[in-house]
């Protein structure tokens, strides 16, 4: 049957499960392989490999205790890849994260330091939109460079980053110090009261379920809405919807605001849940992680999803494996490195298993 | 299948022998944390705390853990969490001056049974019992590799590479220049700051751009002086190292260094633990400096460029420092704009809380804090 003019190209049926399985069976054996080379770098290192899959089991998964710290590492990493997962379905590729991550954590302080008599969940809210506006607009002026005066976005996104990290250094040095933080310059604090606590039961802060939430609605928005058919026509075919009459520059805009507002929010949870004020550790590099993230989870929210907390389980390894296998500091890249690079070269094997294809009825 | 399960097996067995070994002897040592910033082997702040690390774990009765690379986020938290909770420790050192505030107080409140003993100085009244500060005077030892590089220097130019200007850094500075210039009075030193503690290409552009100013000594206050000294080395110049013993990276133009000595400090707080002193119980002092005297730092041995007059001077400082009677900030002291911030009569000792909070550079140095 050939759908009607106009409706949605067919994508593929989910009964097909021969492709079902391919998705599922491709990755996996994607990070079997990947432990494999990890297991012979370790190997070579002196560590039993098998202690090696051990520990990074037991550090990551083998406990709630254990998992809670995956999820910790995990939640605003999260956020950030969004900021790379969304206009990457435009077509730009966006690696401004870090940046906006740091002005939405000044954003924040500049609500939650300053208006300190406010009511805890008021204070939350504010500090919440403050982040998210922050890092919005940070992420949508690289988007309206792009878009009205054709400056590389990657490129300027980049260099975003390095002028986001200056004014943060700017302002903790000189309008935003507190004398009291002499030897780390920093912010004055967003009182305690109004920190953004731990989920009930466990030690992860709420940033976690800020995270889930905004990769189920990208996941949302981008596949199951019209907003998100044009925003997947834009990024697949930019003549196309610009000839079918779609307002390429406004939606353009407003992802990049919204994936800006996903770093920002990071920044707020940084901010108000584990810092306490913006400094310098503010920038500890989860922006750039969240590319890594965004490209593997295949720009797509679920995707990000789980590969943040695959991302997560591997920093939490990483401990594990200096105090138990006394492998050094460095291990543990090479271990994301190698996972990574694997996973992105599996996705050349769709297709190829003959096994997974759909036979002519 | 058959594989994971047979993975799965050996890992078993090899955790529980791993297990069963570490608790036959763990029953009485005293178990230690490390935490680092960065990598142990620097040349720098990581390595210096990792080389006292090392001088505990010679101790039989300790047994210590390490862990570098540490971000000052979550993660060092998680670090502190898991070495309790799986290794036993009870007495942490989680070394980065970013790693107190929050990390460490917020750590301290959920094990009040934990030690944490912070390099920095930050403790005070007030915050929990079961934490400690220590920190030293490593601005003695900057003094007297000021006297080596003033004497060694044929340009009398030296330059200071350094991460920020906080009260810290400019204390190393300033204390590095007078002892330049109570030498030799003409001698200038000419700071760059780099903005960030681990900068390595900014770190060598600020050196090129020194040396090719006639500035013929270099030293730095970076997390990692590698980068500094190696530069140096090249372009045939000398230099003095800080943190740790850099000697080996320029063993032509290493001419002295101010090194941290944290062995003798985590010794003795080893030795505290072990006969039962505690933080909570008030048995163990919540701060604690010192300075070349009381072994906190130390001047690294003179390398082949250094005359006799010149080691003679800064030899017959040290011994000053050793005696106790030695005063760095003694008025009257001018800042660098010609502002007096020592008038004459006033001594400041080392202990003086007015230093920790120094905001400016002394006559002599050229550049500004910037702020």
């Amino acid at each position: 049957m050939t759908p009607p003019m106009g409706a949605a190209p067919t994508e593929p049926p989910l009964t097909n499960w021969r492709a079902l399985v391919e998705s599922f069976v491709i990755p996996t054996g994607a990070v079997l392989v990947a432990l494999l080379i990890f297991g012979g770098f370790c190997g070579l290192a002196g560590a039993s490999p098998f202690s090696v899959y051990h520990s990074i089991y037991r550090a990551a998964f083998g406990s709630w205790y254990a998992f809670q710290n995956t999820l910790i590492r995990a939640a605003p990493i999260m956020l950030c890849a969004l900021c790379t997962a969304l206009p990457m379905r435009l077509g730009m590729v966006m690696i401004g994260n870090e940046g906006a991550l740091v002005i939405g954590g000044l954003g924040t302080v500049l609500v939650g330091a300053y208006w300190v008599s406010a009511p805890h969940y008021v204070a939350l809210t504010a500090m919440a939109l403050a982040g998210m506006v922050a890092g919005g607009l940070w992420i949508m002026a690289v988007g309206a460079m792009k878009i009205y005066r054709g400056v590389n976005e990657v490129i300027s996104s980049l260099l975003m980053n390095y002028i986001a990290i200056a004014i943060l250094n700017h302002l903790v040095n000189g309008p935003m110090h507190d004398p009291s933080s002499l030897n780390k310059p920093s912010s004055y604090p967003v009182p305690e009261a109004n920190a953004l606590g731990n989920i009930p039961g466990s030690r992860v802060h709420f940033g976690l379920v800020y995270g889930i939430a905004a990769c189920l609605i990208t996941w949302g928005l981008i596949e199951h809405t019209s907003f998100g058919f044009k925003v997947r026509m834009i990024g697949g075919n930019l003549r196309a919807a610009r000839m079918a009459g779609l307002a390429v520059g406004k939606i353009s805009l407003l992802v990049c605001f919204l994936a800006g507002a996903a770093a920002g929010l990071a920044g707020m949870a940084e901010v108000a849940a584990v810092q306490g004020c913006a400094n310098e550790s503010l920038a500890a590099g989860y922006g750039y992680a969240g590319i890594l993230v965004a490209f593997v989870g295949r720009q797509h929210g679920l995707g990000v999803l789980l590969v943040s907390i695959l991302l997560g389980g591997i920093l939490a390894s990483g401990g594990m494996l200096q105090r138990q296998n006394h492998l050094s500091d460095a291990t543990v890249l090479v271990f994301q490195g190698i996972v990574f690079l694997v996973i992105l070269y599996s996705e050349s094997l769709y297709g190829r298993f003959k096994i997974f294809q759909t036979r002519a009825a | 299948m058959k594989i994971f399960n047979l993975i799965k097996v050996a890992a078993t067995v090899a955790v529980m022998t791993a297990l069963a070994a570490g608790t036959a002897t763990a029953a009485d040592k005293v178990s230690m944390g490390f935490i680092y910033v960065g990598p142990k082997d620097d040349y720098g702040y990581n390595q210096a705390h990792s080389e006292g690390c090392a001088g505990v774990q010679k101790l039989d009765w300790v047994s210590a853990v390490e862990e570098a690379s540490v971000p000052e986020t979550t993660a060092v938290e998680e670090a502190m969490r898991d070495m309790i909770e799986q290794n036993g420790a009870t007495v942490l050192f989680p070394t980065s001056f970013g790693y107190f505030n929050p990390h460490i107080l917020k750590l301290a409140k959920d094990y009040p049974k934990v030690q944490f003993f912070h390099c920095g100085g930050m403790w005070h009244e007030g915050l929990p019992v079961n934490v400690g500060s220590y920190f030293g005077y490593i601005d003695e030892a900057e003094y007297v590799a000021g006297i080596v590089a003033a004497e060694t220097s044929k340009s009398k130019k030296l330059g200071f590479i350094a991460a920020k200007p906080i009260p810290q850094v400019l204390r190393n500075i300033n204390s590095y220049t007078l002892g330049a210039r109570s030498v030799v009075p003409t001698a200038t030193v000419q700071v760059i700051f780099t903005g960030d503690w681990s900068l390595p290409v900014k770190e060598a552009e600020s050196a090129n751009s020194l040396i090719d100013q006639g500035v013929d000594v270099l030293t730095c206050h970076v997390d990692s002086p590698k980068v500094i000294v190696t530069t140096a080395e090249k372009r045939g110049i000398m230099c003095t190292g800080y943190h740790a013993n850099q000697s080996v990276l320029a063993p032509k133009g290493y001419l002295t260094g101010a090194e941290w000595n944290w062995s003798k400090v985590y010794m003795d707080y080893a030795d505290w633990v072990h006969s039962g002193k505690s933080l909570m119980d008030g048995t163990i002092p919540h701060l604690i400096r010192g300075g070349l005297k009381e072994g906190f730092c130390k001047v690294s041995p003179y390398g082949p460029l250094v005359s006799d007059q010149a080691k003679a001077d800064a030899d017959a400082a040290k011994a000053k420092f050793m005696a106790g009677t030695m005063v760095i900030y003694k008025g009257p002291i001018s800042d660098n704009t010609g502002k007096v911030v020592i008038p004459d009569g006033t001594e400041l000792k080392q202990t003086d809380i007015e230093l920790e909070k120094m905001n400016y550079l002394v006559a002599g140095v050229l550049g500004s804090t910037g702020s």
